[in-house]
């Protein structure tokens, strides 16, 4: 198999006077797994129909390899797509449905099946071949939908939030078979979800979008870790990252942060950037999950009063009121938490992320 | 997109060249053959001077509202009656039977009926009522009416299914609030329900203003068009001077009939063509 | 949902009384058409046939004289079938291609073609009749039936189209997407995808025009020529004479007959036929 790269250089699109992309440029080096993530609205399902070449665009360009296919029908550029509707030919089999696009390029009967065969055994779905798509499930029809894909062997598969419309189970299911699919058969990916846990999940790499941009480009550990601005941080996530606000005293041997409400609480272990100026306003980003809740109080914890404990499987989330902010705590279940007005905690600063209050730049 | 051009050429020709071929005609010398010898506007003249063109433009507004009005108020209270019971298909079924009639029937149907030697007259006063009278057919006064009768009579079926349509399309939800609050049923009609069948009372208007505009064949089979030419329309006045060989005047009034249908039913195609691009 | 106004007996009545109204004219013409002359000169309209017979059926079909020849309304039936059938295969045709190129909304072309659509729909049949005669005249199809066929074709085009194109749009744009990425042109589309999809509206669009061309009277009687012409003109040369004896019973079988196959459609097709007329004008469910 072929593995291609995708570049998308400035490309422009407009709905009516809004400009949904301007100057967008994108690189999926060959065999990655790029996610594109951002919520609904924000370009990325119309950018796969650039790449496809379905919905024309009034600037910019498309390479493939190193053709350019901006002037392409979508036949002639080797790509394969799977929709969020499955968008099935509704008359008909499965069978006939994969086949379809080998038939339209002159494949061979004998050929065509022996192909059609060989991606349903991929797909486990042998049994169904000869079902229209209104006898399949919604799953079920996913999976020929991706065989349909599939069978042409293309140079680059796009995928446009295919596992939305089916339910977590089969979500679930679905997801690792793609993650298996991908590992056994490395082919250049773009996919595009508003999920984030999804993408964290299958990605090689995350673009995540807002309103036509890309803010940030990486991998999900970095993503996840270390984002690049507030949006990116408060978008992926579950729960979504705890912001607070205030001033940063480095004076001390611990960082410390001053919030607006007179609250002071303590960030052992926060490395402090030379560029970082004293007394400067900033964001505090922490995650749920590096803000302890600890035996005692000590010189490095703060306190805080609880408000809201759910109970989630295996997690407990604590909603506790620490000096005026409301911060999620995430800790294991079976911990009761027994002091409820003053409950000590500890905010792990290595972890901690700071933000400009007023773009959302990551300064850290 | 080649696909389109038959269908475009055929459009732009008939629709577009022919229409304006007429409206050149409209201002040209022809009687039997085209002429295309410029008059200017003689022939709107001519018109304007002709008392039976006059009387067909005053029937025409009188038939549409009264085909209109009609229609529009027996539809609805028959769309209202039939939402509210479970056995609605024999009622619709005959109700909605006369559109599936062409307007030679109806207007032959309703001449023989109305006729005052065979039809309902006669049978009445066959019945002992004697002094009962019921030939507007034959009086220049009132030979109109007869044909928004049966205009009527055909129509009113589609306004039914209309408006069937529309109250099918009334979120329930607003029923049982209304319920709820112990609204009475006449007041939830009025104030809730009607105001949303707005699109449908729209169509209506426009689709029947259309018939009556393009109303030929119910002349000629109902009344003829008299008595003399008391119950003329347009669409027959303009028809009848292919046959007298006077080309221009029927171009003329042609283009009026374009024109006053323009101006009734055009906002609406307007608004109709914006919401057909942007679906 | 059934609302319930006042007590259900009485709409039922006056549902009962409305639909008796409407159904009465043919009933009495149905009457009528079984009485012998005497009895409906004499009698009254309401009156049943004292020995029903189907005398004035047998001749308003086979026997009647019209403009010439003495075959009956059927010449008029033999007529309006050669000119609607042909009619009906173009428009459905033409239409539906039109129909389907229309619903991919892939240029500009065909957005104005749908502006002049829809503005065709309302120009009255007299605003062109003049030239059309004229064009038809030069073709020398005049007074034949392929002219009659090619103006009915030509006016029914637009109606055809919308209702085609409005159904097409409810395909799925992803699986038009799905079907270009995979390969298939325009005619392949059409041919395994959307075809395929179109029996249900290709039925309606039958019923309508069928109906629409079968009672069209106008076009009829200007193109048609003598020799030619279908039931509607026939029914008028017959029944609507001012002068000589009129035979009632035979022409009021004759109207019926003319109109029995638009009725049977209808009440074979009932629901759909409705919801055609009016979704072509105005799409109540927009995808």
């Amino acid at each position: 198999m072929n593995l291609q790269a995708v570049q998308l250089q400035q490309i422009r699109k407009r709905y009516g006077s809004t400009f949904v992309l301007d100057d967008f440029n994108l690189e999926v080096a060959a065999g990655e797994f790029l996610v594109l993530l951002g919520p609904s609205g924000c370009g990325k399902s119309t950018l796969l129909n650039i790449v496809a070449g379905v919905e024309p665009h009034e600037h910019g360009r498309v390479l493939i390899g190193d053709r350019d296919v901006t002037d392409l029908e979508p036949s002639e550029r080797h790509v394969a797509m799977v929709f969020q509707s499955f968008a099935l030919y509704p008359t008909m089999t499965a069978r006939a449905n994969i086949a379809f696009a080998l038939k339209m390029n002159g494949v061979p009967a004998a050929e065509a099946a022996r192909r059609v065969e060989r991606v349903a055994a991929v797909l486990q779905i042998e049994a169904l071949l000869d079902r229209k798509p209104a006898q399949l499930s919604g799953g079920q029809q996913q999976r020929v939908a991706i065989g349909r894909a599939l069978v042409r062997n293309p140079s680059v598969l796009l995928l446009d939030e295919p596992l939305s419309n089916l339910d977590a189970k089969l979500r679930t299911e679905l997801r690792v078979e793609l993650r298996k699919l991908h590992q056994s058969d490395p082919r250049t990916t773009l996919y595009v979800t508003h999920d984030q846990l999804e993408a964290l999940m299958l990605a090689s790499r995350i673009a995540v979008m807002h309103q036509g941009q890309i803010l940030q480009c990486d991998t999900p550990e970095v993503i996840y870790e270390r984002p690049a601005n507030r949006t990116v941080a408060a978008f992926v996530g579950t729960p979504t990252m705890n912001f607070i606000e205030g001033r940063l005293d480095l004076t001390g041997a611990a960082a410390v942060l001053h919030t607006h409400t007179g609250a002071r609480i303590p960030l052992p272990g926060l490395s402090a950037t030379p560029s970082l100026a004293p007394e400067r306003p900033v964001v505090l980003g922490v995650r749920s999950e590096h803000i302890h809740i600890v035996p005692t109080e000590t010189l490095a914890s703060t306190t805080g009063r609880v408000l809201v404990e759910e109970m989630a499987g295996a997690d407990t989330y604590v909603l506790a009121d620490v000096g005026g902010h409301e911060l999620t705590i995430r800790t294991s279940a079976g911990e009761r938490v027994r002091r409820r007005d003053s409950l000590p905690i500890r905010i792990d600063g290595a972890a901690a992320n700071l933000f400009c209050p007023t773009n959302g730049t990551r300064l850290s | 997109m080649f696909a389109l051009l038959p269908t475009a050429g055929i459009i732009a020709g008939a629709f577009f060249v022919f229409v304006g071929w007429t409206v050149i005609m409209s201002f040209s010398a022809s009687r039997l053959l085209p002429s295309y010898e410029f008059v200017g506007g003689l022939q709107y003249q001519r018109l304007l001077t002709n008392s039976r063109w006059w009387t067909s433009m005053e029937n025409l507004a009188v038939y549409a509202v009264l085909l209109i009005s009609g229609c529009v108020c027996l539809g609805l209270l028959l769309a209202v009656l039939i939402d509210s019971v479970k056995t609605e298909r024999l009622y619709r079924t005959l109700i909605m039977l006369p559109l599936s009639m062409s307007f030679v029937t109806t207007g032959l149907t309703w001449q023989w009926l109305l006729n005052p030697t065979i039809g309902i007259e006669h049978a009445v006063r066959g019945a002992g009522w004697t002094t009962f009278a019921f030939d507007w057919l034959v009086r220049s006064d009132r030979a109109i009416y007869t044909i928004a009768l049966a205009g009527i009579w055909q129509q009113t079926g589609m306004c039914v299914s209309l408006f069937l349509a529309g109250l099918r399309g009334v979120d329930p939800s607003y029923w049982r609030v209304a319920q709820i609050d112990g609204i009475p049923v006449w007041r939830t009609y009025l104030h809730v329900i009607l105001p949303q069948l707005r699109p449908a009372f729209f169509t209506a208007f426009i689709l029947l203003f259309a018939v009556a505009a393009k109303s030929y064949d119910l002349v000629v089979t109902l009344t003829g068009g008299g008595p003399g030419f008391s119950s003329d329309l347009p669409a027959h006045f303009i028809v009848d001077q292919l046959g007298r060989h006077e080309l221009g005047t029927g171009a003329a009034g042609a283009c009026i009939l374009l024109i006053t249908v323009a101006a009734t039913v055009g906002p609406y195609v307007y608004m109709e063509i914006r919401r057909q691009q942007r679906a | 949902m059934r609302r319930r106004i006042g007590r259900t007996t009485a709409t039922h009545l006056t549902l009962a009384t409305f639909a008796a109204l409407f159904a009465a004219p043919i009933v009495f013409m149905i009457l009528t058409s079984l009485k012998t002359l005497p009895e409906i000169n004499n009698g009254s309209i309401f009156a049943l046939p004292e020995s029903p017979s189907l005398a004035a059926w047998s001749k308003a079909w086979g026997s009647a004289c019209i403009s010439g020849t003495c075959e009956g309304i059927s010449r008029g039936f033999i007529n309006s079938l050669a000119i609607v059938l042909p009619s009906l295969i173009l428009c459905l045709a033409l239409g539906g291609i039109t129909g389907y190129a229309l619903s991919l909304r892939a240029s500009w072309h065909a957005d104005a073609l749908l502006k002049a659509i829809l503005i065709g729909l309302f120009i009255p049949i007299q605003a062109a009749m003049f030239p059309m005669v004229i064009v038809v005249r030069e073709l020398g199809l005049f007074g034949t039936r392929a002219g009659a066929v090619l103006v009915h074709v030509t006016w029914g085009l637009p109606f055809v189209s919308l209702l085609f194109r409005n159904y097409f749009l409810t395909i799925p744009r992803n699986i038009i997407s799905a079907a270009r990425i995979d390969g298939a042109g325009f005619y392949a589309i059409l041919r395994h995808i959307v075809l395929p999809l179109s029996l249900p509206i290709c039925a309606v669009a039958a019923a309508l025009q069928f109906t629409f061309i079968w009672n069209e009277f106008l076009l009829s009687l200007t193109f048609a020529g003598a020799g030619h012409e279908p039931v509607t003109v026939a029914l008028n040369i017959l029944a609507g004479a001012q002068f000589g004896v009129q035979e009632y019973n035979v022409n009021m079988a004759a109207t019926l007959l003319a109109a029995l196959p638009t009725i049977g459609i209808y009440l074979l097709y009932g629901k759909i036929f409705l919801r055609g007329v009016t979704t072509g004008i105005t799409k109540t469910r927009h995808a």
